[in-house]
């Protein structure tokens, strides 16, 4: 079925199964390849966007469900000043290694801070504890989590 | 952009109107051409210092702006190497790395020489190959400007892409280009490389090339990669190791909406080629893996069936308790040290079968035609991938184009390319149209190439004097036929081998159908668990601690052959580290600890490098948590890039924790594996990541080693004897589990 979104500011229109994980739609219909498949059981975080602002795995989104919210991916998250500044300590950290969750870290990262301006650490692992890491970066994205909180 | 202009033929084209002088040396050659525009492009073929007919080639190519391209040939798997080799490469070119933009290269062995990515062997490997291509470019560029000026080029320098004459007179590499086209090439064994003190790239902290591009999401990795009229797959294959194809209901699938093909496909039944299967493809990936749910197979597993953990266990325990079936090294004389013995410590332990669990899933993109295959792969080891291919298809090598993407995590799953020539296989099915499989996460999980589980019983003899004199270790290993599997060999040079005590280690096989294979720090990740954890008893019960008994046992010599193309193991350097340990540890002070908290030690020696680590751990709520790791490691006289080199030892410190702390366990019941995803087999979490991880270099005069994989093996035990200070508990089998505590 024809299925509207908006994402990262744009106006989209698709045809896709209403049960189609917006991930999918996001990968396979729209060509926003940042959003990452890790899962797809909401256990990895990889696949982490943002629905009116707040953190959501997209693997666990039918698109059917996302309606009038609007979908914010890695692509479009630096549109906002607290985007770029989460982006800018993550580039200065040097957060990756692999960088196949960062995309997630990120938006969590973003959804984090949105809610809770100046977490301290244990706000920091509550907050990213959903996202896994296989290389380990943790060290560096609460670092980087500090830096754009300060 | 799709994935294929960003990766197809990465270093240009020369185009027409370019000069070639290929000039022929001993061991290698460089052609250096120019390019259409004034640009210069190096080919540099330079055989391998270190293995004899193997080739290593980097591409440099100067812009007419003086814009360095570098092609890193190594697969970035997060282990750094896009980074470093080309930092090598700038380095001796003498270059601003601000001027630097680098490529990733295809894959092709004939051109790059070795471009796997595993065993930490890139940086030993590339150490001297990879400068000499740098120094060798520059000389070329060096005596153009000599000669266009009139003067010797001993009399010129460079700095920052110039070349450098007297008189302040100064020219820039792109203005040269064209005339060192035509110089002759230096013999690469003799090209001048620079006094390490005057590096001004080596030993800087440089961050990821690719670091922007994932912050901004863009596509890099195997995953990504879009071609046009591309179908997406999934590939169905026998839950128990070994089982093949009877029959499928595929017709019933072929009718599901948007279901393109239903392929099955024939394998070899080798999991490192290709085993029995079907292939669903489709426009949507997401669609594919639906119409799994339809597809009936009927395998012929009943042999396959029989292999579990349960009866693998039982049958491990009998052979634990006779005698070896080989003796993988006797020195000295054992049975005289434990009949002499004032005192002898016995113990077994025990680790389990692990997975790679890659974040990003296995996958690859493949398309045939015309009887050649071009392959975007995130692959380790793209090589053995074309020759798996190759002989899977029928096809000649040279038919195969490998295209090396970014990879969401290696950690030696990708050094098997199971994937690849399951990709190449379904996309023969389909001619013309390119395939892009992708594993399930639970596909990726139950097809792996697993870590081998192991089983060690260990008998240690003590003089009167506390000092060790005899070791036995009898391991059980996976294999059959007299064979370990993949990487459950036992090794003769297994610590403290060689160093005076009296030895016996002795190995026995039991036989299993899980594919095994290569995880980081493979031979060292288990057994370095085993035996620094059975030595923490031996030295506690001669009265020391383990960095004093390793001390001790390391006074017995000054080094240690380890074999070809091995350097010797260095008693000093190891000396080095654990010195450097305890002192960053205080490690002194560990008895003013509060009860329930410890700190335990472990020293390790592999991939050519030297780790003691010291783990801080505290009981909280009847587990050990991980207040702080110290870890002291020597990988030469160099730390390349040292962010990287940190990140490498935070990452492998805390993937140790991982496999110890939050239940990593493979195991299997009627031949499959029963773990599937994430919550079954679990990855450490930031919550897992411990507050404090202090790491220091020791440098030492030897040329630089590899930093993926040597930090790790240490970890586990540090943080077993960290549990026995703690609670006075010993860890004798892995994963720890909270009724261990109970």
């Amino acid at each position: 079925m024809a299925i509207s979104l908006q994402v990262n500011g744009r106006a989209h229109r698709v045809e896709a199964d209403p049960d189609k994980p917006l991930l999918w739609v996001l990968r396979e219909e729209l060509g926003l390849l940042g959003t990452k498949f890790g899962c797809g059981a909401g256990l990895c975080g990889a696949c982490t966007v943002h629905l009116d602002g707040v953190a959501a795995r997209s693997c666990q989104t039918p698109v059917g469900e996302v309606g009038r919210a609007a979908v914010t991916t890695i692509e479009g998250v630096a549109a906002t000043a607290l985007g770029q500044r989460v982006g800018a300590a993550w580039i200065d950290a040097d957060v990756p290694q692999c960088g196949y969750c960062q995309a997630g870290q990120i938006m969590s990262a973003v959804a984090l801070l949105r809610e809770t301006p100046k977490p301290d650490d244990a706000a920091i692992d509550a907050g990213m504890a959903g996202n896994l890491c296989r290389c380990a970066t943790y060290t560096r994205i609460r670092a980087a989590i500090r830096a754009a909180a300060a | 952009m799709p994935l294929r202009d960003l990766y197809a033929h990465p270093c240009g084209d020369p185009g027409g109107g370019g000069v070639s002088a290929p000039v022929l040396s001993r061991r290698g050659f460089i052609a250096a051409t120019a390019l259409a525009g004034g640009g210069l492009m190096f080919d540099l073929r330079i055989a391998s210092a270190q293995a004899a007919g193997g080739v290593l080639n980097a591409f440099v190519r100067i812009a007419p702006d003086n814009r360095v391209t570098i092609g890193a040939k190594n697969a970035e798997v997060g282990q750094g190497a896009k980074t470093m080799l080309p930092m090598l490469i700038a380095e001796e070119l003498d270059i601003d790395w601000a001027q630097v933009t680098i490529e990733q290269t295809h894959a092709d062995a004939a051109i790059f020489g070795p471009q796997s990515a595993g065993g930490s062997r890139t940086t030993p490997r590339e150490w001297l190959p990879s400068r000499r291509a740098g120094a060798a470019a520059r000389a070329m560029l060096v005596a153009a400007a000599a000669k266009r000026w009139g003067v010797e080029p001993a009399t010129l320098t460079t700095r920052s892409g110039r070349v450098l004459g007297p008189g302040g007179r100064s020219l820039t590499y792109a203005a040269l280009a064209a005339d060192a086209a035509a110089m002759p090439a230096p013999e690469l064994e003799k090209v001048a490389l620079k006094d390490s003190a005057t590096f001004r790239i080596i030993g800087q902290s440089i961050r990821g090339v690719d670091t922007p591009a994932i912050v901004a999401g863009k596509p890099l990795y195997g995953i990504d990669v879009s071609l046009p009229d591309m179908l997406h797959a999934v590939f169905v294959t026998c839950p128990a190791f070994g089982g093949t194809m009877k029959s499928a209901n595929l017709d019933a699938v072929r009718a599901l909406p948007g279901v393109a093909h239903v392929v099955p496909i024939k394998g070899d039944g080798a999991p490192e080629s290709l085993v029995d299967g079907v292939a669903i493809l489709s426009k949507s990936w997401w669609t594919a893996n639906k119409a799994r749910d339809a597809l009936e197979i009927e395998w012929d597993d009943a042999a396959a069936r029989a292999f579990s953990s349960e009866t693998l266990a039982e049958g491990a325990k009998a052979k634990l308790a006779g005698k070896g079936e080989a003796e993988v090294l006797r020195s000295g004389d054992p049975d005289a040290a434990f009949a002499a013995a004032a005192k002898t410590v016995e113990a077994q332990y025990h680790y389990p079968f692990l997975a790679h669990a890659t974040l990003e899933p296995q996958n690859c993109t493949a398309r045939f035609a015309d009887g050649k295959v071009e392959i975007w792969a995130p692959t380790q080891n793209p090589e053995a991938g074309r020759t798996a291919v190759a002989k899977a298809l029928g096809i000649e090598p040279a038919a195969i184009r490998i295209n090396l993407t970014r990879i969401g995590g290696g950690f030696g799953r990708r050094l098997m390319n199971d994937y690849m020539v399951q990709a190449a296989a379904i996309a023969k099915a389909v001619p013309g149209t390119p395939v892009k499989l992708i594993y399930t996460r639970e596909d990726d999980t139950r097809r792996d190439f697993y870590r081998p589980a192991g089983w060690h019983r260990f008998r240690a003899a003590i003089d009167g004097q506390g000092r060790l004199t005899a070791l036995h270790d009898h391991f059980v290993t996976p294999g059959t036929g007299g064979k370990a599997v993949r990487a459950g060999d036992a090794s003769a040079s297994e610590f403290p081998a060689g160093l005076g005590p009296a030895i016996l280690y002795e190995q026995s096989l039991i036989p299993t159908n899980m594919p095994t294979g290569w995880l980081r720090a493979p031979g060292s990740n288990g057994v370095a668990y085993a035996f620094q954890g059975f030595l923490d008893e031996v030295a506690l019960a001669g009265g020391r601690d383990l960095p004093t008994l390793m001390l001790e046992l390391l006074d017995g010599a000054t080094e240690l052959a380890r074999g070809p193309n091995q350097p010797p193991f260095k008693t000093a350097r190891a000396r080095g580290v654990i010195e450097k340990a305890v002192a960053m540890s205080s490690w002194a002070d560990r008895a003013r600890l509060p009860k329930g908290e410890g700190k335990g030690f472990a020293f390790y020696y592999s991939h050519m490098g030297y780790f003691a680590e010291v783990v801080h751990v505290a009981m909280a709520e009847g587990m050990p948590v991980v207040r702080a790791v110290w870890a002291a490691g020597d990988v030469g006289s160099h730390i390349i890039n040292p962010l990287n080199a940190v990140h490498q030892v935070q990452g492998s410190i805390i993937d140790g924790l991982g496999q110890a702390l939050v239940g990593q366990a493979i195991t299997q019941v009627d031949g499959a594996v029963e773990q599937a995803s994430f919550d079954t087999h679990p990855l450490p979490r930031i919550t897992d990541a411990p507050p404090r991880i202090e790491v220091a270099f020791v440098t030492s005069e030897d040329p630089p080693t590899g930093m993926g994989e040597p930090a790790l093996p240490p970890l586990i035990p540090a943080l077993a004897n960290a549990i026995f200070a703690a609670t006075g508990r010993r860890v004798r089998s892995l994963p720890i589990r909270p009724e261990m505590f109970a």
